[in-house]
């Protein structure tokens, strides 16, 4: 028979046992290891966008809802372009109809329930356009709540999704503070910009900076010293979205103004 | 100790064991921990390559030029050289096998998308010239009068100047 003492003896090592995570019993990996410790491969991709150079056309929506194959009509985009309005009442108004696709061809303002606010040009400071994408995150957030491994982060630093693994439980796209990711109509799972990553492995630009005719938006390897888009960033004043969040985001801004958000 | 205390025990083991095996079987091979360590880079290894072979549909205008090198002088010194053939053609897919044409984008919205003039100065938009496509001859197409490929206002159609 098993006295009181012994029982508790013995359910605390049961108990004790069971709280051994199962990670515990992992053998160490060399290689595991070494990944861990920040391995640096030769391609870094970041991006470059000129708010000053941006006139709004839209073109680089279009492109990007025919290139990935993101439903043309339906009101979800992998990059979009906002405008900022600036009055002299130091009020901002910000806009971006169907994601700016179809470009901004009036001076009328989507106040969505208040209407269509249109501005007088008088009573313009500032007014111009922020094209917005994935910020391919050296901190994803959107990869830490992913509880499947269904999205992860390249080598090269593009964060791509699994679509046969992902489970539509939709923890990355509250998890973004960028408000990138949405859910794929037709496939019902996370989607997001992956900086056209079958156009950049192959060595072409992505869809938008090939549409893009002013270029407002340009892509670059961070790790290539002498590529151009990485001597702006590194020489001229760039600044990134929300840098509070400690995301590190990849996609650097030219011309920007304490209003965007 | 007997029995009786025992054999929820191996009922448990049989549990996790049946659980492990079962996950064998449903995980991919190749999902493991890659080169972001475990919070970023654990995924399946061969979706980066699902995701390189999506198809390429815009094949930039350098493809473009290849074949169509008549248009190409005719463009390239003019303020819409710097516009892709594609923004307004189409994207080529596998033209000219696949599709034989292309559709063009004729209409007035792809013109006003930088040609409605806003007044923005500290944009750029604010220096395109620009017309109000309320007014601006509201029912006829931009083409009808302009030349797309060279776009000076020197440069109107002959029909249209006279």
């Amino acid at each position: 028979m098993m006295n009181r003492r012994e029982f508790c003896k013995k359910a605390m090592i049961a108990v004790g046992g069971l709280a051994l995570p199962l990670a515990a019993f992992e053998v160490f990996d060399p290689g595991t290891l070494r990944a861990e410790k920040d391995a640096r491969g030769k391609t870094r991709w970041a991006f470059l966008v000129d708010t000053q150079k941006c006139v709004g056309c839209g073109f680089c929506v279009k492109a990007c809802k025919i290139e990935n194959e993101v439903p043309y009509d339906a009101n979800v985009t992998r990059t979009w372009v906002e405008r900022y309005v600036i009055t002299r009442d130091g009020k901002t108004y910000i806009d971006s109809p169907k994601g700016g696709r179809d470009g901004f061809t009036t001076t009328k303002i989507d106040q969505n329930l208040h209407g269509m606010h249109d501005i007088k040009s008088e009573d313009i400071t500032k007014a111009f356009f922020v094209p917005k994408l994935c910020n391919q995150c050296d901190n994803p957030p959107c990869v830490q709540v992913c509880p499947v491994g269904a999205t992860y982060q390249t080598e090269d630093g593009v964060v791509l999704v699994d679509r046969t693994w992902c489970i539509g439980c939709g923890y990355c796209i509250m998890g973004c503070p960028y408000s990138v990711r949405f859910f794929h109509p037709i496939y019902h799972v996370a989607e997001k910009c992956n900086f056209c990553y079958h156009r950049i492995s192959k060595g072409m630009k992505t869809a938008c900076v090939d549409a893009c005719p002013f270029g407002a938006r340009r892509i670059g390897n961070l790790r290539d010293p002498d590529d151009p888009v990485t001597k702006i960033i590194m020489t001229e004043r760039v600044n990134v979205l929300k840098e509070e969040y400690g995301t590190k985001p990849q996609v650097f801004y030219l011309g920007f103004s304490k209003e965007v958000k | 100790m007997k029995n009786h205390v025992l054999r929820p025990l191996f009922v448990v083991i049989a549990i996790v064991v049946g659980i492990l095996l079962i996950r064998t079987a449903l995980v991919p091979v190749d999902f493991g921990v890659y080169e972001r360590g475990y919070m970023y880079g654990w995924h399946r290894k061969s979706n980066e390559e699902d995701w390189k072979t999506v198809r390429v549909k815009y094949k930039t205008a350098k493809v473009c030029w290849e074949c169509h090198d008549d248009k190409y002088r005719e463009i390239k010194d003019s303020a819409h050289g710097s516009i892709s053939c594609e923004n307004c053609h189409g994207p080529a897919y596998d033209h000219p096998k696949d599709p034989l044409g292309l559709s063009i984008d004729r209409s007035r919205d792809l013109c006003i998308r930088c040609h409605s003039y806003l007044p923005y100065k500290t944009s750029d938009r604010g220096s395109i010239p620009g017309i109000n496509p309320e007014t601006h001859y509201p029912q006829a197409q931009c083409i009808l009068c302009h030349i797309p490929h060279n776009p000076k206002p020197m440069n109107q159609k002959r029909e249209v100047k006279s």
